[in-house]
């Protein structure tokens, strides 16, 4: 292995531009996800030859052949398990990861339950637009019942998938959603996920406008954003609506809302990043918006939690069996039970 | 007492019983004591697909064959010389291989009427006392009783004495071949250090097992087999799948590279991760992924981070990364593919061997997907050709199939292990920022005169690339659908995996003349059955040749200069017919194929009886 000796730490975002056109069609919120990523990256301090883009195959999944740093598109749904690899081989690498819905939670869905409970330090960025892209618009594991596709004209009968309980099941130990559409907040939710240690999985709501557009537009659009989402951040009650007028409460386990007025902000639930417990409360804040006495849909980081990493783990078992003597390969091939002829 | 001592030139015996008896166990203390003593010989276990199928059953028959000697061994051995059974089950299971006058050593505890019915004998019929096998000598022991006498007052359970019954045997079997104890002895210090009742006990029954022998009246004979004469040197015994374990080891070590090995279990393909799992202090990493889609994968991400990428399966994991492969080849990184044959399609024959997964190593893929192919043909040669895998992957930046199958990888032989200072270097080519262009660009598919590219890892200043599974420019790496740029990359791969040809050895023969009427061409574990029958059939002043081909893809250059010097060519395979349509694609010979699908391999003398038979016509 090559020693590595001056690092680059000072690069521009537009250092990060690579001299290929982007292929993804105009007005795809992919554009934008680019865009935050490369605006952050130069700001963590982390050496341009140590970041790792890995892919699968997806619209989204082309992103490493926008970044002027080390990148490999792989194979559908399989970037999980190269990125486990490679950080096994290689922890001291900046890992990043970029799946869509179709590439991580149907084809690639083994793959990612088992990253997330070995927790390997790697960034994940799933860019859900309930859709398939690439291969022309069919209904995705993320798509909601009954939605109209080319593979589903009469309505996709399949229960969907709601990725953040999905993730926080599989023993994740950092979940957290943004939105393309909010460029401010996609920046703080990025590096707080590079701050984790440990599989950050960050699902980032994606607008696909030739085959699903407007999938998240109550969320993104002006007139019902305010009403629709909850923004959560650790410490602070859960408040939302145009006026920041409504607030959730916890009754029991049973999240209600309630008026502000009249009501104490001290009595609204106070977010805690580190509760388990209420971070999967809050990942089932995820009624159909059109439904009466819905719940607002949360953004931000839902839970953290420290836990060994699976290479750390690795490293120490090969540091502990190496502290007793590095392997002799005479020894080794001459085993324990030899004869000699003369 | 006097008794006689007899000598013989080689002896094959069969240990079988029930899957509980301790039969493997048996069998390899009785190798090891042989292998130390200076015997040739060369092993073969045969477990039974159900990890505890019902007791006394036939399909609960576990095997360990044996074949020692002090002339040069081949094979575990056709027939046996001598079968020891446990229960009825195993007599009935394996009868058919001993050779007519051979002797049977039966525990007659295991032939009681439970264990005659579960092994399906009509009813009031016993093997044992009806005279059906006057062809034999037979020698019926209670060990059970002897056992259990020889504990009497050592307060263990019965569980814990019947569990030593194994050791009466290879007490017995020490004593009936005339070699020591001590080697099993100090076995049984080493493996029960924790528990001195355990030790005491084992080494009781097998003291008591050797006593038996020695003070019966009726075993009059012993048998000697004097030290073989082998190449001077030290020598070791050795596993087809720990020899690729510590080949493996071997290699990353050889080319200065970390050791990533992702896997999934599978028979028989697991004992090289049990293996390499207790290495780390060779700094290797193990990873148990969680099928082997992702085991695959985890090695090529391993290997683009710089590591050796090894992974390893049998035919029906093989056949789940495949389209990773195709990916290794399209990044051009190295990956050391091993395959474990077993019989198939789908599950198969699990515990079984075959050879039956060439064509899928060479063609099963989409698209135009050339990878390097080569396989071990015994035990301890999986140590240099996984070596050899490594070099050719490393050197040459593409992934590389080592074929091994449950009968090497299993198998036992013994090996005049290498220094370390002996083995082959392998010089990995990593980019450095030297690597860029005079305009400062940097190109990660230029080609060497190898047509390999340069090992560009993460971490490189200056290097910062992207790499894929699309079609790629040339050079450049970067997509491209350029049709005229396809074709070229397609006829560049394969030139790529062609031009292997001239950083491999030649075609050598193995035996026989260089130009004649018969060729033997064979490849992977049929080496020791081709070779003992060529070697027979020379001796008998036959026109006969044996050609054993590592190197499956490509090919060495002469070989088909060696084809065309032959009037017949007949290639013995453990498959429906694979190198023999590869050899008639390429060379247009008129090769014949021998095959044997049976899960077992061939026998010498099935080989010889096909010599005979074509060289009659
Ligand atoms: C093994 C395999 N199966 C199927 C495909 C076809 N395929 C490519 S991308 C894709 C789905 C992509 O959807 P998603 O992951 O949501 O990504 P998006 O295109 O929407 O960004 C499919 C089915 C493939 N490339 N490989
Ligand atoms: S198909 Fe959809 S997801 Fe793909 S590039 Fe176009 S807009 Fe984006």
């Amino acid at each position: 292995m090559t020693e590595i000796t001056a690092t680059s730490t000072a690069y521009t975002s537009k250092e990060l531009v690579t001299d290929q056109d982007v292929r993804w069609c105009p007005g795809c919120g992919d554009y934008s996800i680019l865009k935050q990523v490369q605006t952050v990256i130069p700001e963590l301090g982390i050496p341009k030859e140590q970041l790792v883009f890995v892919s699968g195959i997806g619209c989204s999944s082309r992103f490493p052949y926008y970044m002027e740093t080390f990148g490999m598109h792989s194979i559908h749904g399989r970037a999980t398990a190269i990125a486990s690899g490679l950080k096994a081989a290689r922890p001291d690498l900046s890992v990043w990861l970029v799946t869509g819905d179709g590439d991580a939670l149907s084809i690639g869905g083994n793959h990612l339950i088992h990253l997330l409970r070995r927790n390997f330090d790697v960034n994940v960025l799933l860019f859900n637009n309930q859709i398939y892209g690439l291969t022309k618009g069919q209904y995705s594991p993320t798509s909601e019942k009954g939605k109209v596709t080319k593979s589903s004209p009469m309505g996709a009968i399949d229960h969907p998938f709601n990725p953040l309980a999905l993730c926080l099941g599989a023993e994740s130990t950092f979940i957290a959603r943004s939105m393309d559409r909010d460029p401010i907040h996609l920046r703080t939710i990025l590096k707080r996920a590079n701050q984790h240690k440990g599989t950050s999985m960050v699902e980032i709501y994606q607008n696909c406008n030739v085959f699903n557009d407007g999938a998240f537009e109550v969320f993104t659009e002006k007139s019902s954003k305010a009403e629709e989402t909850l923004f959560i951040e650790h410490g602070q009650p859960l408040v939302f609506g145009a006026n920041k007028n409504k607030g959730i409460k916890l009754d029991g386990f049973k999240p209600t809302i309630v008026e502000l007025e009249g009501n104490s902000v001290n009595d609204l639930w106070i977010h805690d990043e580190t509760d388990r417990v209420k971070a999967s409360i809050l990942t089932r804040f995820f009624d159909d918006p059109a439904k009466e006495g819905h719940l607002p849909r949360p953004f931000g980081v839902f839970y953290t939690e420290n836990r060994f990493t699976y290479e750390e783990a690795m490293e120490q078992q090969l540091q502990e069996s190496l502290s007793k003597g590095e392997g002799d390969l005479d020894a080794l091939l001459r085993g324990n039970n030899t004869w000699t002829v003369a | 007492m006097n008794k006689t001592i007899e000598l013989k030139k080689d002896v094959t015996i069969l240990f079988a019983g029930d899957s509980g008896d301790g039969i493997q166990l048996t069998g390899t203390q009785f190798t090891n004591t042989n292998a130390l003593f200076g015997n040739d010989l060369s092993t073969f276990p045969n477990f039974p697909a159900e990890i505890r199928a019902p007791q006394g059953t036939l399909a609960g028959v576990s095997g360990f064959q044996l074949h020692f000697g002090s002339i040069e061994i081949y094979t575990p051995g056709d027939d046996c010389d001598v079968l020891v059974v446990m229960n009825a089950a195993a007599l009935k299971a394996n009868l058919k291989q001993l050779k007519q006058g051979g002797v049977i050593i039966a525990n007659i505890d295991g032939f009681d009427p439970k264990n005659l019915k579960l092994s399906k004998y009509p009813d009031g019929v016993n093997p044992l006392e009806d005279n059906s096998l006057a062809n034999y000598k037979v020698f019926k022991l209670d060990i059970t009783k002897m056992t259990k006498a020889a504990l009497a007052d050592s307060g263990l359970g019965i569980k814990e004495i019947d569990r030593t019954k194994n050791m009466f045997v290879l007490g017995f079997i020490l004593w009936m071949y005339n070699r020591s104890l001590d080697n099993s002895l100090n076995y049984i210090k080493e493996q029960f250090k924790k528990k001195p009742e355990i030790v005491e006990a084992n080494t009781k029954v097998l003291k008591a097992g050797y006593h038996f022998g020695e003070t019966s009246e009726t075993f009059m004979t012993r048998y000697q087999v004097e030290k073989a004469t082998m190449k001077p040197g030290t020598y070791r015994n050795i596993m087809g799948n720990q020899a690729t374990a510590l080949g493996l080891i071997a290699a990353a070590k050889k080319a200065g590279l970390q050791l990533f090995y992702g896997t999934y279990p599978i028979t028989p393909a697991s004992d090289i991760l049990h293996e390499l799992s207790k290495h780390k202090k060779f700094g290797v990493k193990t990873f148990q992924a969680e099928d082997e889609i992702a085991a695959v994968a985890s090695a090529i991400g391993a290997s683009f981070g710089g590591a050796l990428g090894v992974t390893a399966s049998s035919g029906p994991g093989i056949a789940l990364k495949g389209e990773a492969i195709g990916l290794a080849l399209m990044l051009e990184l190295p990956l050391v593919l091993i395959n474990v044959q077993r019989g198939g399609p789908s599950t198969g024959l699990p515990t079984k061997t075959e050879q039956a997964d060439l064509l899928q190593a060479i063609y099963g893929r989409n698209g135009e997907s050339p990878v390097a192919v080569i396989a071990a043909q015994s035990p301890s040669d999986c140590f240099d050709t996984v070596i050899e895998a490594t070099r050719l992957a490393v050197e040459h930046m593409l992934p590389v199939f080592f074929l091994s199958d449950g009968y090497i990888a299993n198998g036992a032989e013994p090996w005049k292990f290498p220094q370390s200072s002996e083995l082959p270097t392998i010089k990995p080519v990593f980019a450095t920022i030297n690597s860029k262009t005079e305009d400062g660009k940097y190109l990660p598919y230029k080609r060497d005169e190898k047509l390999s590219r340069e090992w560009a890892i993460p971490g490189t200043k200056g290097l910062e690339h992207r790499i894929g599974g699309i079609e790629k420019e040339h050079e450049t790496g970067n997509i491209s659908y350029d049709p005229a740029n396809h074709e070229f990359m397609v006829k560049m791969r394969q030139a790529k995996v062609d031009k292997i040809a001239d950083y491999i050895p030649l075609q050598t023969i193995d035996s026989g003349g260089a130009k004649g009427k018969l060729l033997i061409v064979g490849w992977g574990s049929t080496y020791g059955s081709i070779t003992a029958a060529v070697k027979q059939a020379l001796a008998e002043g036959l026109e006969v040749s044996h050609v054993h081909i590592k190197y499956l893809n490509p090919f060495p250059k002469n070989l088909g200069e060696i084809l065309n010097n032959f009037d017949k060519i007949i290639v013995p395979e453990m498959n429906n017919g694979q190198l023999v349509r590869l050899l008639r694609d390429k060379y247009l010979v008129p090769a014949q194929g021998f095959n044997k699908i049976k899960g077992i391999p061939f026998t010498a003398k099935e080989i010889k009886d096909k010599i005979d038979e074509v060289l009659a016509n």
